[in-house]
């Protein structure tokens, strides 16, 4: 199955979703990342028993730390999907690009530039 | 342990707004096992905060150290050397380490990053619950292991109060009632005698009604 997703998308492999804590996710948008996402096994599924319910409740702090800063929490995102959901992932990547294209770039790195 | 929980974002971005050379302090101790202000948390913090400053334009230097303990000279002497190249230090430690810093470093401004709760346990990941208020006199030999004065509402020595309803606190059914587990504790312990006895009034001059207090030990002093 050969499937395209936008390639503007740059995928970091964890053992496990629940790998994933607040600060990888920050650190990413301070590096400049527009958006961040993070792909779990179904609820239900973790072979780790709660790795993706962790992941989620930590995408949930990201999120609500990244409104409060101004960068806005819904650049961040969590999805469930299994491994056998190839389409899945790729509509999902295109459900997110399109989410952060109609947001526009992520600020700090326009803020960034300004400072240089 | 000291409990100590985090303060919002937005609080701590109030008032430390007016400087431009921050340190974030962290305390490897208590707050890093109640994930309030640990080495993580000082990443977190100045990792928002970095963010926060650049997206208001402005170029506020925010660096991270945690630090074993700051409720001791010795780790706090750790940043002599780099301390002036700050404005203000955020401290994460509970309210003692930010005292303590602000002691050693008289001229250097100190926030604190957290709220300092209570003395207590983890009773799991997430969840910290009080079991002391430090009275100075501690009575739990004689209450089973069970402390009236940081878990009975009204602080009652010979409890319960009317109030104990099923075993819960009449302040709130979520909570229990410390009399109630008080004597279920002795009746375990097949010493329910005890609760027979009238605890005497307590001397109340060892808890903070005495003013600040110390513990001061010549036989280990240098
Ligand atoms: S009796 Fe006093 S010292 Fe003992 S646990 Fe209760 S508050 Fe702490
Ligand atoms: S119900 Fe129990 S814990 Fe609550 S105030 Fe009365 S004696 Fe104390």
């Amino acid at each position: 199955m050969r499937l395209q997703y936008p390639s503007d998308i740059n995928i970091i492999l964890v053992p496990c979703t629940g790998k994933v804590d607040v600060l990888h996710i920050l650190h990413a948008f301070e590096k400049g990342a527009d958006g961040v996402y993070a792909v779990g096994c179904m609820e239900g599924d973790c072979h780790y028993n709660s790795g993706n319910l962790r992941a989620r409740k930590r995408v949930e702090q990201a999120q609500s730390i990244l409104e409060t800063i101004g960068i806005g929490g819904e650049r961040a995102q969590m999805y469930n999907l299994s491994s056998s959901e190839g389409p899945r992932f790729a509509q999902i990547a295109a459900e997110m690009d399109e989410k952060i294209r109609n947001l526009g770039p992520n600020p700090i790195k326009l803020a960034k530039k300004k400072a240089a | 342990m000291i409990v100590a929980d985090r303060k919002p974002i937005e609080e701590i971005i109030a008032e430390i707004k007016e400087h431009e050379k921050i340190l974030i302090l962290g305390c490897n101790e208590c707050v890093t096992v109640c994930e309030a202000g640990g080495k993580k948390e000082v990443g977190v913090l100045a990792s928002a905060l970095r963010m926060y400053f650049l997206n208001q334009g402005r170029d506020v230097k925010l660096d991270e150290i945690t630090l074993e303990r700051q409720c001791d000279h010795e780790y706090l002497e750790e940043i002599r050397d780099v301390i002036d190249q700050y404005d203000a230090v955020v401290s994460l430690a509970c309210g003692v380490g930010v005292q303590f810093m602000a002691e050693k470093y008289h001229t250097m401004p100190v926030y604190p990053g957290v709220n300092t709760c209570f003395l207590g346990v983890t009773e799991k990941r997430g969840l910290w619950t009080e079991r002391c208020q430090a009275c100075g006199q501690c009575i739990l030999a004689r209450t089973g292991g069970i402390c009236p004065v940081s878990r009975c509402a009204k602080r009652i020595l010979n409890g319960p109060c009317g109030g104990s309803t099923q075993g819960s606190c009449e302040i709130n059914k979520e909570i229990s009632c410390a009399w109630q587990l008080i004597i279920d504790r002795l009746k375990a312990l097949d010493r329910l005698d005890d609760y027979e006895q009238i605890d005497p009034i307590k001397d109340w001059s060892t808890d903070r009604a005495g003013g600040p207090r110390k513990v001061e030990r010549e036989d280990v002093q240098q």
